[in-house]
């Protein structure tokens, strides 16, 4: 569904000059599939994910979509296909959290769409437990509430794919949880492909089908999280040398020490 | 506990009053301003009865024999001084607001409006510099001071567009380099008023208050129609606005909108109907600015609310502004520009406070 070939992006400054941050990336996410970007701060996961959604100009790309090129894509096509949830938002200007999730619908809305609308955004609600917050401002929310609605946005956009930027980074374990499975409940139910940047190595392993390791804007090593999360690979990504164990098939990994 | 469906009834159930409400607070502002402009038409040195000021607001729509009774000088000073002057204080009250809502939703952030991007400024130099350059005394002076007013603001503001389009300016960049031409505006302005003559110098002054005497119908064509046509647009863009609230130029994109084409549409539109408005009434900074926060406390953040309901507390502000600086020391008319920051702060400060806690803000 989503292939990417040669994926680069040069970031542009005057005082550092140019700065790759991204270098001939090939990545390819299938229906019904999640696969998790991991890697350390400053590997290109988020520069990725704002890539592939067209939100960051890259070089040289091949992108397809189910077989169509993003590039050829108009801005709402893209929108309807591709939800995309950023890592943080700051202020939302006193908009409240219903009509922040309702702008998931945007690209989907005509002229007598609101009743579909309204439903699709009610059921996200009940879905991620919002009901009470639905009516708060969003600007009054914690950290955690408010990736809660980012999801939520990202559910009534229904994309084809979706790219979600540490969608749990700010959550307790409870809704880490409930965000997960909203995403595995999407790939599986709806056929989506979800593509998600994450730090948390244990909870990427319990949802992924494949782990996408980056450093330094490359691809270390990808596959299932047996092959990929072994002591050489996480020294040569993190710099440090870890204690990997699995309970349940679910890894866990313990930084120990720098080498 | 709830089921699913008695939950989600109970939240549409809300929703709905949600909506109601909004329609509610709309109407309750509209008969407010109406009321409001016919006070505003009744009070004065001569004062007229309630019945025949609210006749006189409508006398367009009205049949000829509900006017009858009307003496012919009271229709005269209705429809000659009072009616153009408070028509004009809502369409700059509502066009400053309007234009407030549209430049801080697209910058996301709370602290813009046309009078901190440098447009009034840029207006009140146009106008000081044809206040110098010494045509005042012919016929033309005034439509000439109007005219170089707008042509400055309009400058100013294709200077703010051309830089917010260059790659890589924030808005943040946009509201520093607004205020940065704000105080190169003054600076013109002051500098005019350094080398013009005592008599200039109080035109100049007297234009950098804001003031509405001396409207006449063909001004409120102008500004009002700059502001029938740019009102819908922003309105047609009131969920680009809540996408661009809501995350900035990245998400409003990931979102559908074409990003580049709705910042410029909007903006061009914003400042026209400063520019329209300012070149008449020269500097009312302070509504533009503060219109949208009053209204974001009472209705929320949602555009599609927020626009209209914005205008007609601009409007409110304003009229009420100017009414009260006509009636505090009559017959001496104290300018709408001076009054406006004196009815408006006390009112802004107590919602500001009495929202503390609910970080609407």
């Amino acid at each position: 569904m989503l292939n990417v070939e040669k994926l680069s992006y040069r970031h542009g400054g005057r005082a550092t000059g140019d700065r790759l941050i991204l270098d001939a990336i090939d990545l390819h996410v299938n229906a019904g599939e999640i696969v998790c970007l991991v890697g350390p701060n400053g590997a290109g996961k988020s520069t990725l994910l704002k890539c592939i959604n067209l939100i960051q100009p890259s070089q040289q790309a091949a992108m397809t979509l189910d077989g169509r090129a993003l590039v050829q894509m108009s801005r709402r096509d893209l929108a309807r296909a591709i939800a995309y949830v950023p890592q943080q938002s700051g202020t939302a200007m006193a908009l409240r959290v219903i009509d922040m999730i309702a702008l998931g619908r945007a690209p989907h809305r005509r002229w007598n769409s609101a009743a579909q609308d309204r439903r699709l955004v009610l059921a996200a609600i009940e879905r991620l437990d919002l009901q009470a917050l639905a009516l708060r401002s969003y600007d009054e929310l914690s950290g955690g509430e408010r990736q809660r609605i980012l999801l939520a946005r990202a559910l009534v956009q229904q994309g084809r794919l979706l790219l979600l930027d540490e969608p749990t980074s700010d959550l307790d374990l409870h809704h880490q949880l409930q965000a997960m499975t909203a995403a595995r409940e999407i790939a599986d139910a709806q056929g989506s492909g979800v593509l998600i940047a994450i730090h948390d190595l244990a909870l990427a392993s319990r949802f992924a089908d494949r782990l996408v390791m980056l450093k330094q804007g490359r691809v270390v090593a990808q596959g299932h999280w047996r092959e990929i999360l072994t002591p050489a690979n996480i020294e040569a990504v993190y710099g440090v040398s870890a204690l990997i164990g699995s309970d349940h098939d679910i890894p866990y990994v313990i930084p120990m020490s720098h080498p | 506990m709830n089921t699913p469906s008695t939950a989600r009834g109970a939240l549409l159930h809300t929703l709905q009053r949600r909506r109601w409400r909004n329609w509610l607070a709309l109407l309750a502002g509209l008969l407010l301003l109406v009321a409001a402009m016919s006070l505003s038409a009744a009070l004065g040195v001569q004062k007229l009865s309630m019945a025949t000021s609210l006749r006189g607001l409508f006398a367009p729509l009205l049949p000829q024999a509900w006017l009858s009774d009307i003496p012919r000088w009271q229709i005269e000073l209705l429809q000659q001084l009072r009616l153009p002057r408070i028509v004009m204080a809502v369409v700059a009250g509502a066009g400053l607001a309007l234009a407030g809502v549209a430049m801080q939703g697209i910058t996301r952030n709370p602290l813009v409006s046309p009078y901190t991007v440098g447009i009034s400024p840029a207006a009140a130099f146009g106008a000081s510099l044809a206040i110098l350059s010494g045509a005042a005394g012919a016929w033309s002076a005034p439509y000439l001071t109007v005219a170089a007013a707008f042509v400055s603001a309009v400058l100013c503001a294709t200077l703010v567009l051309a830089f917010s389009a260059l790659r890589g300016v924030s808005s943040t960049m946009l509201v520093l380099g607004g205020v940065g031409l704000t105080y190169l505006f003054s600076a013109l302005t002051a500098s005019v008023q350094f080398v013009a003559t005592e008599q200039q110098l109080s035109a100049i002054v007297q234009w950098t208050f804001g003031s509405l005497n001396g409207s006449t119908w063909n001004e409120v064509a102008i500004a009002g129609g700059v502001l029938l046509l740019g009102a819908p647009l922003l309105q047609w863009h009131a969920w680009a606005l809540n996408a661009f609230a809501a995350g900035g130029d990245d998400i409003a994109a990931s979102l559908g909108f074409a990003v580049g084409r709705v910042r410029a549409v909007v903006t061009i539109v914003a400042v026209m109907i400063t520019a329209a408005v300012v070149s008449f009434t020269g500097v009312i900074g302070f509504v533009g600015l503060v219109a949208p926060h009053i209204a974001r406390l009472l209705i929320g953040g949602d555009h599609r609310w927020l626009l209209p309901f914005s205008a007609i507390v601009g409007a409110l502000l304003v009229l009420l502004s100017d009414m009260t600086g006509r009636l505090l020391f009559a017959p001496v008319i104290i300018p709408v520009g001076i009054v406006v920051a004196y009815v408006g702060v006390p009112l802004f400060l107590h919602l500001l406070l009495s929202s503390r806690h609910k970080a609407a803000l």
